[in-house]
């Protein structure tokens, strides 16, 4: 009977245990999210390495699982370009008629750019080294607007490295793991690119909102902008060269710009990752000594190309 | 011996099935499709995950592997550690004392338990979300991503279903 009873409360016992364990284990953890959530606002670099870490420990499966998307987009490309084969041979034809022109007057322009050049003793810009990188995930999500790509560290990709399309600007590298970065999208929240009104010659900043279509900031406010104009970077800030196209004002309102960026993110299957580093802006250490031995007094500083 | 040592391996695969759904879940919800807008609208799959099986085998799906892989969401999304892991960790705790409410009954109420389930881990995101970032997110592109949730859940819980006849059994010992 007595040990009937002992092991009834016994019993009895690890009932209201077990409860109290579980309740426990969930504030633990409940706790530990909002620590962990206020150590990353902080910014410690120890959670981003563990990030870094397991976003690149994970990158060949983010690359085996987009294969079949991939496959899928190029097959319906090629079916819609079948479709479409012969409305689009009508409209190369035409573009390329428009292209030979533009051919011949390019053609002249760089004669003439040569000579000017030549004349000024300038020196030319180093074309930037770019690496040509998969996009293996959209972390986008509604919060965080970000790609990841299959190019990391070993690539020679570095984190603020300017990354864009054929189009122009997609965003910039974030996080640099060892075979993977993560891409910052213009949209985001975080973004900030500064840029020219390529009409007016306006500084500008194009400042991502979490939408598809980021805001221009910081334009005077007396500046004849409107919709239809096109934005292009400026290379302030030594991230982006220079002229690359950013996307063009689709409405101007009195309380905002907004910008229809040049790259449809969905489209994008690729992306390069320019290396416009210190080693970007450098002239060529030869050419430094002539330059300064032969100029006789300091005369403005030609700009550079757009 | 070896009969047991084989019935034992497939035991524990059996067992981390589930688990394993979950981690795939959050692979195929970031994957880059060619949809306009989709990334920001796109489904929120693993919750998906976390609702059918803490209903279906809560013994398989234990509070602990739940915040794991919200940690592992937040590491591929970029969010600070532990948003997503909250989310999941709360969706658990609330779906675990509702599921005596759920098993056994039609597929509708299954799907009408989701329902409520998905607004509020979705705003209870935007919100957190907004707060780290330390500005008022969109909530347009969240109230579509809500709505895609809830109608795209069906097909999940489907494939889980499947998944779980084929692979994990039906009633877990709770």
């Amino acid at each position: 009977m007595a040990k009937r009873n002992a092991s009834m409360s016994v019993a009895g016992l690890a009932g209201p245990v077990r409860v109290w364990a579980q309740r426990f284990a969930f504030l633990a953890l409940f706790a530990l999210a909002f620590a962990l959530m206020l150590l990353s606002k902080a910014e410690t670099g120890a959670l981003e390495r563990a990030r870094v870490v397991i976003v690149d420990s994970v990158a060949p499966v983010l690359n085996t699982l987009s294969r079949p998307v991939e496959a899928g987009r190029e097959v319906s490309a090629t079916v819609r370009k079948f479709f479409l084969v012969h409305a689009e041979n009508e409209r190369l034809r035409a573009e390329n008629e428009r292209l030979l022109r533009w051919m011949q007057s390019a053609r002249q322009l760089a004669v003439e750019n040569a000579t000017l050049r030549a004349q000024l003793e300038y020196v030319p810009e180093v074309a930037p080294r770019a690496v040509t990188a998969r996009i293996i995930a959209d972390t986008g999500g509604s919060f965080f607007h970000s790609l990841l790509i299959n190019a990391g560290s070993r690539h020679l990709v570095q984190r603020g490295q300017a990354v864009v399309s054929q189009a122009g600007v997609v965003g910039r590298v974030a996080e640099v793991g060892d075979r993977s970065a993560r891409v910052l999208l213009l949209t985001d929240i975080n973004s900030r690119i500064p840029a020219l009104v390529e009409s007016t010659g306006d500084r500008v900043i194009v400042t991502g909102n979490n939408t598809p279509w980021p805001s221009v900031t910081y334009l005077a406010s007396n500046s004849p902008v409107s919709s239809g104009d096109r934005l292009v970077t400026s290379g302030h800030g030594g991230v982006f060269p220079p002229g690359l196209p950013i996307g063009t004002i689709s409405e101007v309102t009195e309380t905002r710009i907004v910008l229809q960026p040049a790259v449809e993110i969905a489209r994008l299957s690729e992306a390069r990752i320019l290396d416009y580093g210190v080693e970007g802006i450098l002239p060529p250490p030869e050419k430094v000594p002539a330059v300064e031995a032969r100029k006789p007094a300091p005369s403005p500083e030609p700009e550079p190309t757009q | 011996m070896s009969e047991g040592g084989v019935g034992s391996i497939a035991d524990v695969a059996r067992r981390i099935v589930p688990g394993f759904t979950l981690v795939l879940l959050v692979f195929l919800a970031h994957l880059h499709l060619p949809i306009p807008f989709y990334a920001e609208i796109a489904p929120a799959l693993p919750l998906m995950g976390v609702y059918y099986w803490v209903v279906f085998r809560p013994d398989l799906m234990p509070r602990v592997l739940v915040f794991m892989v919200g940690l592992f969401q937040d590491a591929l999304i970029g969010a600070p550690f532990g948003l997503t892991a909250l989310i999941f960790l709360l969706t658990h705790a609330f779906v675990l004392s509702q599921r005596r409410f759920l098993v056994g009954k039609p597929f509708w109420i299954f799907w009408a338990g989701f329902a409520i389930v998905a607004p509020v881990a979705g705003t209870l995101t935007w919100m957190l979300a907004s707060a780290l970032r330390g500005a008022i997110l969109p909530s347009d592109v969240v109230l579509a991503s809500i709505v895609l949730t809830v109608f795209v859940f069906p097909i999940v819980a489907w494939c889980l279903l499947r998944t779980q006849r084929w692979l994990v059994g039906a009633a877990g010992p709770v």
